[in-house]
């Protein structure tokens, strides 16, 4: 019990949340009048420094995928604040909010239901152009072009639809409208997952490119910790709607502190390495309708005692820079 | 249907090589001829009485013969299709618009515009639609306008249905988050992202539309209420045959089979598009 407890850095941040909560209404039944809710994101705060990397890494329905769409207002938050260069914009609207959207945009993870199968490639791409009048026309098809190419993409591209593209490429169209504006913030949301490992490669170096040269931030989520590893220069560990543990990604992957994260790294095949000890989690991710009280890994977790099933551990900081939500570290 | 050249190719390709849709197809393109340039399938004026040449049987000079008062009987049915196919897709237009607006509306912004539009949808459904098309064009005038219009008023709750439910599944895509996420307003995620990604199963909707259009007005006809003589219209044509259907079978065959054919076209082109545009029939 060293320091005290997570405070998200929010000077000079280009996005940050503050103890975020968000919940989901399931209606088990027509008739049913029970008011069930699932916690999807159970107050959570990060921080992502501008031209920096945010890995978010956790296993399916953690809610990762909310977390990122809060984080650009696609969703809106029930509690909690969200920051993004300085300005409060919890619950902004109208034409502020569309101004503001332009310094943030999206990948999604979907490559195929992510691009309108309807619009030419230079209209995708030159949408945010052509709503925010930067763009229009001619101009906007040769600026597509540009970019298009600037991406890996063919120059002819931008008269082509969607359907005509790989998954790669199609990913490469949208990693195209996420920069198009020239955001400050990118959040990627599982931009390689549904992609062959060989492309996944070209994917993330051409992220990593786009960044030195723009000097945007992600906040890159993935379930994959090798991709994460690859990317992040911060990682922040979700497990049902919680952080777990973050810090700096070379210091978490060379010693993770939290016993789901050593869990989990304990569980990706390092080729080469000596084989460690796994650490094998037993039962199933718990619903996030009725999560465990205490801690919520204590169902999971190997380390787990009597307390863990009474209190909730707050994420407290254990070394500089370095954070976890766990009783006994 | 969708200017798109590789989704447009293969869908037209799929579609053609389904016999029967390409049949329908060639039958509504004859009688689009027909209703274009009537003088090109028949010389004769259609409401030129001939009292000499009452209920000729067809002959070299009158094809499909002549009715009680003369008049040549395929002037009058060529003449009739540009009246059924006018009321078919006015008909139709109207439907499509009104259901595609309360469809998008009440898919796109849900809550109590969704649940207020689709119980007027219920409303709608509630009335047996002949019966209320007789009975308003029963106070009013009935004249063709009135008639495409009933027709138009009664028959958009499918399509509405229709156009609900393929916006409130493609508003949840990634592309309309996308589109918000450039800054993109409702008026053009709608426009420009839902209602391009809809048109499919409305062009199917339509087609099966016309068809049903088409034989409302014809029954509408033969009941006396729908096109007013001596304006031909394939139902009227048929009322008039039915007093003298004992010796006269051509005033009811001809006129009837013309609504037959034209109404299986319709229906055989709508089946077609639908197998042509779902992916599952793919590679058929």
């Amino acid at each position: 019990m060293t320091g005290g407890i997570y405070r998200p850095e929010e000077d000079g941040a280009i996005l940050s949340l503050v103890n975020v909560y968000k919940t989901f209404p399931v209606r088990k039944s027509f008739f049913s009048t029970e008011n069930l809710r699932v916690r999807a994101v159970d107050g959570v705060s990060l921080t992502v420094p501008p031209g920096k990397t945010l890995g978010l890494v956790g296993e399916s329905g953690c809610g990762k995928t909310t977390l990122a769409r809060l984080a650009i207002r696609l969703l809106d938050p029930d509690a909690g604040a969200i920051r993004f260069d300085g300005k409060e914009i919890t619950r902004m609207e109208g034409e502020a909010l569309r101004v503001t959207r332009r310094q943030m945009q999206i990948v999604f993870q979907d490559p195929y239901s992510s691009l309108n199968p309807r619009m030419k490639v230079s209209d995708i791409v030159g949408e945010g152009w052509l709503v925010h009048g930067l763009a229009r026309g001619k101009e906007l098809r040769e600026r597509a072009e540009r970019l298009l190419v600037r991406v890996g993409l063919p120059a002819d591209a931008g008269g082509k639809y969607p359907h005509e593209f790989s998954g790669g490429q199609r990913q490469r169209i949208g990693i195209a409208r996420a920069i198009a504006l020239s955001p400050k913030l990118v959040v990627a949301d599982e931009p390689v997952s549904a992609l062959d490992v060989s492309v996944q490669a070209q994917i993330l170096n051409l992220l990593r490119d786009l960044q030195e040269e723009y000097g945007m931030a992600y906040l890159f989520v993935s379930h994959d910790l090798r991709v994460i590893r690859h990317v992040s220069d911060d990682v922040a560990v979700m497990y049902l709607g919680k952080l777990m543990e973050t810090g700096p990604a070379a210091e978490l992957f060379h010693e993770p502190l939290h016993p789901y994260t050593r869990s989990l790294l304990s569980a990706v095949p390092m080729l080469g390495d000596a084989p460690s000890e796994r650490i094998v989690l037993s039962g199933e991710i718990p619903s996030p309708i009725s999560p465990p009280p205490g801690c919520r890994f204590h169902t999971r977790c190997f380390m787990a005692e009597k307390v863990c099933e009474e209190v909730c551990p707050l994420l407290r900081s254990i070394a500089p820079g370095r954070y976890a939500a766990c009783h006994f570290v | 249907m969708n200017g798109t050249p590789g989704i447009g190719w293969d869908f037209a390709r799929r579609l053609l090589r389904n016999r029967l849709a390409a049949a329908g197809g060639a039958v509504i393109l004859f009688f689009f001829l027909v209703s274009a340039l009537p003088g090109l399938f028949s010389t004769h004026e259609p409401n030129r009485i001939d009292i000499v040449n009452i209920l000729r049987p067809p002959s070299g000079a009158h094809p499909l013969g002549t009715d009680d008062l003369g008049r040549d009987v395929l002037a009058r049915v060529v003449h009739g299709a540009r009246i059924s196919l006018s009321v078919g897709f006015v008909a139709v237009g109207i439907a499509i618009a009104i259901g595609l607006i309360v469809g998008l509306l009440a898919g796109f912004y849900g809550g109590w515009a969704d649940a207020v539009l689709m119980r007027l949808v219920d409303m709608m459904l509630c009335f047996p639609t002949f019966f209320l098309i007789l009975s308003v064009i029963a106070f009013l005038e009935p004249s063709i306008w009135n008639i495409m219009t009933v027709i138009g008023l009664t028959g958009w709750m499918g399509v509405a249905r229709l156009v609900r439910a393929e916006t409130l599944s493609i508003k949840e895509r990634d592309f309309v988050a996308a589109a918000r996420a450039q800054g993109a307003g409702s008026a053009r995620i709608i426009f420009r992202h839902v209602l391009p990604n809809t048109l499919a199963p409305i062009l199917v909707a339509a087609t099966l539309g016309v068809a049903g259009a088409i034989l409302t007005e014809s029954a509408l006809s033969f009941l006396g209420i729908g096109v007013q003589p001596p304006t031909p219209s394939w139902g009227n044509i048929l009322t008039a045959g039915k007093d003298n259907i004992e010796y006269a079978w051509w005033l009811s065959l001809f006129p009837g089979l013309a609504i037959l054919v034209t109404v299986l076209g319709y229906n055989l082109l709508g089946e077609g598009i639908r197998d042509a545009a779902d992916p599952r029939l793919k590679g058929r």
